[in-house]
């Protein structure tokens, strides 16, 4: 279908877009790891994304390399980091949404199929506007598996498991396939069990304020922050919608203009070209948005969801370890088995505090990230809508000046 | 000489009501027979064929519903039917304009303080003017919606078919009033009532803008008057339901005989022009209707945003960035309220514009239609007057002096008919070429000045939205 290099369209996203891509998290980047998406192609139903890493670390045989992933090999890395138990302690960086170009298609095929009721003008103008669509929806996702390999580069951890390195290293197709019918379903129960566990969890209060504090906190913040993006995007909704009709409205008016015998034909006219320049800065605005406060959310709402991921996993811990200590004064009481337990409680022990220990650091600089992205993003979403909201005043105080002028 | 306001002082006087397509000239007897009661019951919900104003728009002699007025300054002649009337000549007509040259067009009109009555709303409608054509120069009276709807009928009975361009009064509204009747004190009745106070007032301010309205004693009297006569206080006709008569007459006479030998390209041009206008203002009425629907949507969401913004803010636990979302909360809050208000402009600035546009023209298009009615009727005198004259050629062999005679005296009313029927498609040709370039004078001026209104209504919003982010962004700066 549409095959798209990444530098097509400049008027469509704003600047900010190139360069490191990672709006909504705050990451230092350093010399010893560096990774980014230098191309990705969109094919009939895959993304091919061209992963591009730059290291001075000994473990790589190379100092630079690329090699190209698809949706589902992010998948399996950010799985592989989940299932493993090292890892219980953090905050796992949230796995990218699956690139959804479904809706964006449909409408570029109802387009198709409409050619006959419209103008010529008319399609090619809606033909250009869901490419670019088509193409803001690209980029997207591909700043978001960016983000996901950027966060874990930069994670002192993470960044150094192996399946990460051959992720980037190993230049020839993982063969993750897709998760069968069978696993799909073992993971459905799985989430099952895991939020009813979480209930009971949470229900139970903890003795540690701060991790009292953060699970109260989590909980409420998540389901706000869901609340708050799904409001976000029918916003933005309706400001597209409003920019669609601006459009309809500048091609009658064009009509008019070109029709009319009297006076009103250049009035028409001008009026037509304000509608289609102010429909370009609605739009604009809309897609500014998008990125800096529909895409945040959005962020948040997953990454909110991984940090409670992370405390339903130390709570678990927690009460291994109060299994632990309960099979231990079992024991000895029974005088059986007792290294047995203590070993296990020691286990128990050492997991559940090893876990609190990162879990509170991952905490603390998840808080700080958040702020920082939100200070950046909200900074910038002001800026642009002044910006956009100046150049509209310009333009129609610009119009209004002729229009007078000649009335 | 006669200058009392009988407007229907003959049935034939009201062709525009005489639908009868079996016969070929107007009908002496009852214009409400078998044929035209479909039409009527269409063109309303709540006349019946007995009602009583039925028979006021119907009656000989001088109808109680139209009072006579007596004006203070200038001597108006009122536009009677012409059938029997010779001041209906090209020089009363004249005589008019010299008056318009008189007194400048200054008058002003705001119909407000829309009050429930009983089972009905009364508007408050008030008059400013200095024109000598009025008593005093400022007054008001109370209107119902009847009245104005009575108002149109009126000028449409008197108008119409001689050429002018009668504009349409507002259209009833059965989902609109039943809620307002119910008395549901909601948004979208206020809307509605807003909506109609509206179009109640640009009515009237395009009817007064007519140079011979204006001076057309029912409308001084709908100005003037404490009370309209309690005749006319009673449901009327619909301005679509009149209108839908006319153009339907209209139709009749298209399907009928030959079509009209335009002679006069202009008239062709004419139709052609404002058959397209109306295609397009259509297009693009549509198209800010959808607009209005989704801005308010916009509004809506942009509030629902805003709520949930501040629930965010609550639940943030890092102080400098709580206190940056509940502004956030605040300035979208305020914004929805720019959508509304916006939403308000592009409805009754742009939109509204449009609509009446889009109804004016069919009130143009029924003037035209007129005009070939008119033509038509000249056509139809003169194959009579033919007929009759073979009958005479004929009964001159045959030896019948008497019926001779009748012919003979038929034969010269009729030569009366054709002569009138020439000057009356002469006359309404000439009156349709003033009202048109009159329209469209009237609507280069009312665009341009509408649209411009409109988008200094887009500049203020803009201008807002620079003052809210502009107080805006220090806060989210402030974040650390």
């Amino acid at each position: 279908m549409m095959q798209e290099g990444l530098d097509d369209g400049p008027d469509f996203l704003s600047e900010e877009d190139r360069g490191p891509r990672a709006v909504n998290v705050d990451l230092e980047m350093d010399a010893t790891l560096q990774v980014d998406i230098s191309d990705a192609l969109s094919e009939r139903d895959k993304v091919k994304f061209t992963v591009h890493t730059k290291s001075t670390l000994p473990n790589f045989k190379q100092n630079e390399f690329s090699v190209v992933r698809q949706h589902e090999e992010f998948i399996w890395l950010h799985d592989s980091f989940v299932e493993n138990e090292d890892y219980a302690g953090y905050i796992i960086p949230p796995a990218p949404p699956r690139p959804d170009f479904d809706a964006s298609r449909e409408k570029l095929q109802k387009l198709g199929e409409g050619e006959g009721s419209m103008t010529k003008e008319e399609f090619t103008k809606m033909k250009q506007e869901l490419e670019a669509e088509y193409l803001a929806i690209f980029k997207k996702t591909v700043a978001m598996h960016e983000v996901f390999l950027c966060r874990v580069a930069a994670h002192p951890v993470l960044r150094k498991d192996l399946n990460f390195h051959v992720f980037l290293e190993y230049n020839q197709d993982l063969s993750v396939r897709g998760k069968n019918k069978k696993e799909k379903l073992e993971d459905f129960f799985k989430n099952v069990v895991k939020s009813a566990d979480g209930v009971l969890v949470a229900g139970v209060k903890d003795v540690d304020d701060f991790f009292e504090h953060e699970k109260t906190f989590l909980l409420e913040y998540h389901n706000r922050v869901k609340d708050s993006s799904a409001k976000c995007d029918r916003m933005i909704r309706s400001h597209k919608n409003a920019a669609d009709d601006m459009n309809r409205i500048a091609s009658s008016l064009y009509m008019l203009g070109t029709q009319d015998s009297t006076d009103l034909c250049k009035f028409f006219l001008k009026v037509s070209e304000l509608f289609e320049k102010t429909r370009k800065i609605e739009a604009r605005v809309a897609a500014d948005e998008d990125l800096k406060l529909a895409d945040l959310l959005k962020y948040y709402l997953r990454e909110s969801q991984a940090a409670k991921d992370l405390l339903y996993r130390r709570s678990r811990s927690l009460v291994d370890y109060e299994n632990a200590n309960k099979a231990l004064d079992k024991a000895r009481a029974k005088n059986r088995d007792v290294l047995q337990a203590e070993n296990n409680q020691q286990l128990c022990c050492h997991k559940f505090e090893k876990i609190s220990e990162s879990a509170k650091q991952e905490l603390v600089d998840f808080k700080t990230r958040r702020v920082a992205a939100f200070r950046k993003n909200l900074v910038e979403l002001a800026e642009l809508e002044l910006k956009h909201a100046k150049g509209n005043l310009q333009l129609l105080q610009s119009c209004l000046g002729v229009l007078k002028g000649n009335t | 000489s006669n200058v009392s306001l009988c407007v229907q002082s003959e049935p034939a006087s009201l062709p525009a009501v005489d639908i009868s397509t079996k016969t070929n000239g107007p009908k002496q007897d009852s214009l409400f027979d078998e044929d035209t009661e479909d039409l009527f019951a269409e063109a309303t919900e709540e006349v019946s064929l007995d009602s009583p104003e039925r028979d006021v728009l119907l009656s000989e002699g001088p109808s109680p519903a139209i009072t006579p007025i007596t004006p203070p300054i200038s001597v108006i002649t009122p536009r009677i039917g012409h059938a029997h009337d010779d001041m209906f000549t090209h020089s009363s007509f004249d005589e008019i304009e010299e008056e318009e040259g008189g007194d400048s067009f200054d008058i002003h009109i705001s119909v407000s303080d829309p009050e429930k009555v009983g089972e009905s709303w009364n508007n408050l409608e008030r008059s400013g003017t200095s024109m000598s054509l009025f008593r005093q120069k400022d007054f008001s009276v109370k209107r119902r919606f009847s009245d104005f709807l009575g108002l149109h009928s009126k000028l449409a009975s008197k108008y119409l078919h001689i050429g002018y361009i009668v504009p349409p009064a507002p259209e009833k509204s059965i989902v609109g009033m039943t809620k307002v009747k119910v008395g549901k004190e909601d948004q979208s009745s206020n809307e509605f009532v807003e909506k109609r106070r509206s179009a109640l007032e640009r009515y009237l301010m395009r009817t007064v803008k007519h140079p011979i309205l204006l001076k057309d004693p029912d409308v001084l009297q709908f100005l003037e008057s404490s009370e309209l006569p309690r005749a006319v206080n009673t449901q009327a006709l619909s301005s679509a339901g009149i209108l839908r008569m006319v153009n339907k007459a209209a139709d009749a006479v298209n399907k009928m005989t030959i079509k009209m030998n335009e002679s006069d390209a202009w008239f062709e041009e004419k139709q052609q022009h404002f058959e397209n206008l109306d295609a397009q203002l259509r297009k693009l009425h549509a198209s800010v209707e959808s607009l209005v629907c989704h801005r308010k949507e916009l509004s809506v969401n942009t509030a629902q945003f805003a709520k949930s913004a501040a629930m965010l803010g609550n639940s943030e636990d890092h102080t400098a960035l709580s206190r940056a979302l509940s502004q956030l909360a605040e300035v979208e809050e305020k914004i929805d309220q720019l959508h509304q208000d916006q939403a308000n402009a592009d409805f009754y600035l742009f939109s509204e514009l449009l609509g009446d546009y889009v109804r004016l023209i069919t009130a143009v298009k029924g003037v035209f239609d007129q005009r070939m009615k008119t033509w038509q009727k000249w056509q139809d005198s003169q194959m009579l007057l033919q007929k009759k004259r073979e009958a005479e050629a004929k009964l001159q062999f045959a030896n019948k002096p008497d019926k001779l005679q009748q012919t003979k005296d038929e034969i010269k009313e009729l030569e009366g008919k054709v002569q009138q029927g020439e000057r009356d498609f002469e006359q309404i040709s000439k009156t349709i070429r003033k009202e048109v370039s009159r329209f469209e004078r009237e609507r280069v001026k009312d665009f341009k000045m509408i649209i411009v209104k409109y988008l200094e209504s887009l500049v203020q919003t803009q201008q807002q939205l620079i003052k809210y982010w502009e107080a805006f962004l220090p806060e989210a700066k402030a974040i650390s």
